[in-house]
């Protein structure tokens, strides 16, 4: 039946072109519309490490003793006194200190001019920690970092500028004025958002498309960053003007992220409650003030906090959707105007012996073909959606694709929109008389 | 032309003129909105930044290693981009309008007050005000005997030794009418922390701060004597005339690279490429909007095409009777015209409603000001103008029914 239905239908839409058309045009155009916000909106919120970002936390203590501000949440980073010691307490099954800092990288073998990059100082949990995937050699050892050993890991891209993308483990690059070895090389690596940097939405107004920026070049042991780099740090923010600008270890500012991985729920309560004892002990020291203000938030819960979805592409995307019902409207009037057009024939069909609901399937399976091809369309204009996507100058622009699931789910909006479309044409074509029809003919 | 049989007729079809009137109605809402977004982002990338953005440069360098005498390296570079032919001025700056990361300062007006009154950006760095062509309003300017050596200020900071810190200052008339409403703030004071004391000793025209994203508290700025050394991010601001620039910005970068050469420079930009990077995202979200607004009404245009063209096969033969009994084409053709004007009209009224809702959530949720009724005749307009376009195709052929139909098959 399904079948002779299809048939049908293929007969119908090839009897008024330009009626078919229109509405397959409306479909295409609404659903490509929706489709490509949709994609970068799924690319943006999206969980940067599924599966994993569950046992992932950030934990915050507020170390600041002035009343500027109202206290209400600590400051979205640490100082490098709570910092280091929540890392030294080694409480969580993992934990990683971070900074990043602007210096001047070459390779001494080549020749190539030096380069301003992005140094991420780290510990060695980072890599395993984030399921960070290395394309030659490895991480360094726990070891190195208690030893302020000199050896970096390296980005893909890095690696393809300066060694051509060869395996350039061992070899030997400078760090501002430090030699360090290579001792890993990652594969291309690009989570969305750059998540472990995050912090500061809250005051960014919406404008977070940096969040989505690419992940650093030159990654070094946490201890030998801060050496290698010294003079050259940037804060989040002081309290206190630090004696000696860029030069933040033991500064009033906050400027160390700490994460850490907990397994278990009951580990996430012991973790809480042990950075809630950290303030306390540092409070009675007469270190901090607002021992009370302490958090632990999971991944997610963060990028949560800091609203890292930039307000335009949410803005997009209600529009894109607010556009796909005008195209809703639009085919269920056509729809409409097409079903009763064929009064008559419906009118025959019935008198023949056809149910309602023959009827009715018959008209919906017309509908959903049209939803097919509008998909076809729809998909079209979202690759085309996608292409402006990645011409614009948003740092994310690079990863604007289609994957599989979004491929699937513009064919399944796009049938969805058209049955829906087709349900009240088709619940009326069903409903007419079949006498009066017949009479008219 | 009369309205009634009009409205008879549109009661006898009902759905499909309920559609017609909603969809008319939502693209009246969206277009209203969009068109205000639109206005809100031109409006945005306007913003006046105070200083002469049409003869400014912006050079930042990287030293590898920290030099000895950072003063003295600042000095020299300055020295050698003033020698740079077309160089009308050079200024050291720790930030640019518009450049996007800002150096703030919690401003008290009572050193024993709790909480800040607001967060300003501070400038700081040698000849801002000349450079980058900020007018003075009253007072006067920094002087060099003002000036002081960040790391001086730094040390006093921490010992608590105010001798070596800054004393005066120069503020916007935008934060001095913000602090001091309606009085003279020449010879005021402005705590930075409890021991700095900054007198305001001039107040300038207008200097937009870095990150201006909040227009209210885009003028929050104060210039500090504040002398920086080569070793930071520090960017040098060079002033000449417009048809130069190109020129004198590969010959400055030149300059300094010959002057190190192993230095990186990290940014080489003119001011009209600063701002173009500070508003991309508006602009490209108005073009964005724009799109959305030309795809939207040609959408519903071919949804009215659509309907009124079955509408008038539909009533072929009634198109013929009234032929027969002595309706002119043009009769037929404002018949359907009008009948376009009302749904049209309908649809307006609603989307007028949808389009006030709209706002209201949109203000709710991302910072929009109301919708200025301005808004609601121009959508209206639109719709009809697209309305009244796209019903005459159908219309046309409808007036061109022939009165003999009337005789066939009834």
């Amino acid at each position: 039946m399904f079948g002779y239905y299809l048939d049908l239908a293929v007969r119908s839409l090839k009897r008024n072109k330009v009626l078919t058309a229109l509405m397959v045009i409306a479909i295409a155009v609404g659903i490509g519309a929706s489709m490509t916000t949709l994609t970068v909106m799924h690319l943006l919120s999206g969980d940067p490490l599924p599966g994993k970002s569950g046992t992932l936390f950030y934990p915050q203590v507020d170390a600041d003793p002035t009343t500027d501000f109202s206290h209400k949440d600590p400051v979205d980073v640490m100082d490098y006194h709570s910092a280091v010691d929540l890392w030294t307490a080694h409480r969580a099954d993992r934990q990683a200190l971070i900074v990043d800092s602007q210096l001047k990288v070459r390779a001494p073998e080549t020749s190539l001019p030096p380069l301003m990059e992005m140094m991420l100082s780290t510990t060695s949990d980072f890599f395993p920690m984030f399921d960070v995937p290395f394309q030659y050699g490895s991480s360094w050892q726990p070891q190195d970092d208690e030893k302020h050993a000199r050896v970096a890991v390296i980005s893909a891209d890095l690696n393809d500028k300066l060694f051509g993308g060869a395996n350039s483990v061992g070899r030997t690059l400078q760090l501002r004025d430090t030699d360090v070895r290579i001792v890993g090389v990652l594969k291309p690596w690009r989570p969305s958002p750059q998540f472990y940097m995050v912090a500061g939405g809250r005051f960014a107004h919406g404008q977070t498309a940096d969040f989505y920026s690419k992940p650093e070049d030159v990654f070094t042991p946490f201890t030998s960053g801060l050496e290698i780099n010294d003079g050259n740090f940037w804060q989040f923010t002081c309290w206190h003007m630090p004696d000696k600008p860029g030069y933040l270890v033991d500064s009033p500012c906050e400027w160390i992220r700490l994460w850490v991985e907990l397994d278990s729920a009951d580990k996430v309560a012991g973790y809480r409650s042990f950075v809630a004892g950290y303030a306390e002990q540092q409070k009675a020291l007469g270190r901090i003030t607002h021992a009370e203000n302490t958090r632990l938030r999971s991944l997610m819960q963060w990028l949560d906090y800091n609203g890292v979805v930039p307000s335009d592409v949410r803005l997009q995307t209600w529009l894109a959707f607010a556009f796909l019902a005008i195209c809703l409207f639009n085919t269920v009037g056509l729809l409409l105007a097409k079903f009763l057009r064929r009064s008559g024939e419906i009118g025959v069909r019935r008198a023949l012996g056809a149910s309602r609901a023959a009827v009715f399937a018959q008209c919906l399976v017309e509908a959903g073909m049209i939803g097919l091809l509008g998909g076809i369309g729809g998909w079209l204009l979202t690759l085309a959606g996608l292409w402006l996507v990645r011409r614009q100058p948003a740092v994310y622009a690079d990863m604007a694709h289609l994957d599989v699931s979004m491929f699937l789910v513009t064919f399944a909006l796009a049938i969805a929109t058209s049955l829906l479309a087709g349900l009240l044409p088709a619940l009326r074509a069903c409903q007419l008389a079949p006498g009066l029809q017949l009479k008219t003919l | 032309m009369d309205i009634l049989p009009i409205l008879s007729t549109l009661r006898r079809h009902k759905l499909t003129a309920w559609l017609l009137i909603l969809e008319i109605a939502l693209t009246c809402a969206i277009v209203c909105n969009a068109v205000f977004l639109i206005g809100q982002r031109l409006q945005r990338m306007d913003m006046p930044s105070g200083v002469a953005e049409h003869e400014l440069l912006q050079i930042q360098v990287a030293d590898v290693t920290t030099p000895s005498n950072p003063y003295a390296r600042l000095a020299e570079d300055v020295a050698l981009l003033r020698q740079v032919p077309g160089v009308q001025s050079v200024a050291s700056s720790n930030q640019v309008p518009f450049g996007g990361s800002s150096s703030n300062g919690n401003i008290r007006l009572d050193p024993a007050q709790p909480e800040r009154t607001l967060s300003a950006t501070t400038y700081f760095g040698e000849n801002i005000p000349q450079t980058l062509g900020t007018r003075l309003v009253s007072g006067r300017d920094l002087q060099s005997d003002d000036f002081v050596d960040v790391e001086t200020a730094m040390k006093g900071l921490s010992t608590g030794d105010s001798k070596s810190l800054p004393h005066v200052t120069l503020i916007t008339q935008t934060l001095a009418e913000r602090l001091w409403p309606g009085q003279n703030s020449l010879g005021r004071l402005i705590y930075l922390t409890p021991t700095v004391g900054l007198r305001v000793v001039g107040v300038l025209d207008s200097l937009v701060r870095p990150n201006a994203f909040d227009p209210a508290k885009a003028q929050f700025t104060m210039v500090v004597p504040l002398r920086m050394g080569a070793n930071k991010d520090q960017s040098y601001v060079i002033r000449t005339r417009p048809e130069d620039r190109a020129k004198v910005l590969a010959a400055a970068v030149a300059a300094l690279k010959k002057a190190d050469p192993d230095r990186v420079v990290t940014t080489r930009r003119s001011f009209d490429e600063v701002r173009r990077k500070f508003f991309q995202d508006d602009r490209a979200m108005a073009g964005i909007l724009t799109g959305v607004i030309a795809a939207l009404l040609i959408v519903t245009a071919l949804g009215i095409v659509g309907l009124a063209s079955f509408w008038v096969a539909q009533r072929r033969r009634t198109i013929g009777v009234r032929r027969a009994l002595g309706a002119t084409r043009s009769n037929i053709l404002h018949y359907f015209q009008t009948e376009n004007f009302v749904l049209a009209t309908l649809g307006i009224a609603l989307g007028m409603a949808l389009a006030f809702g709209m706002n209201l959530f949109l203000m709710t949720h991302y910072e929009l000001p109301r919708l200025p009724a301005v808004y609601f005749p121009v959508g209206a307009v639109l719709l009809w103008l697209i309305g009244q376009l796209a019903v005459l195709g159908p219309a046309l052929r409808a007036a061109a029914v022939p009165p003999v139909v009337a005789t066939r098959s009834v």
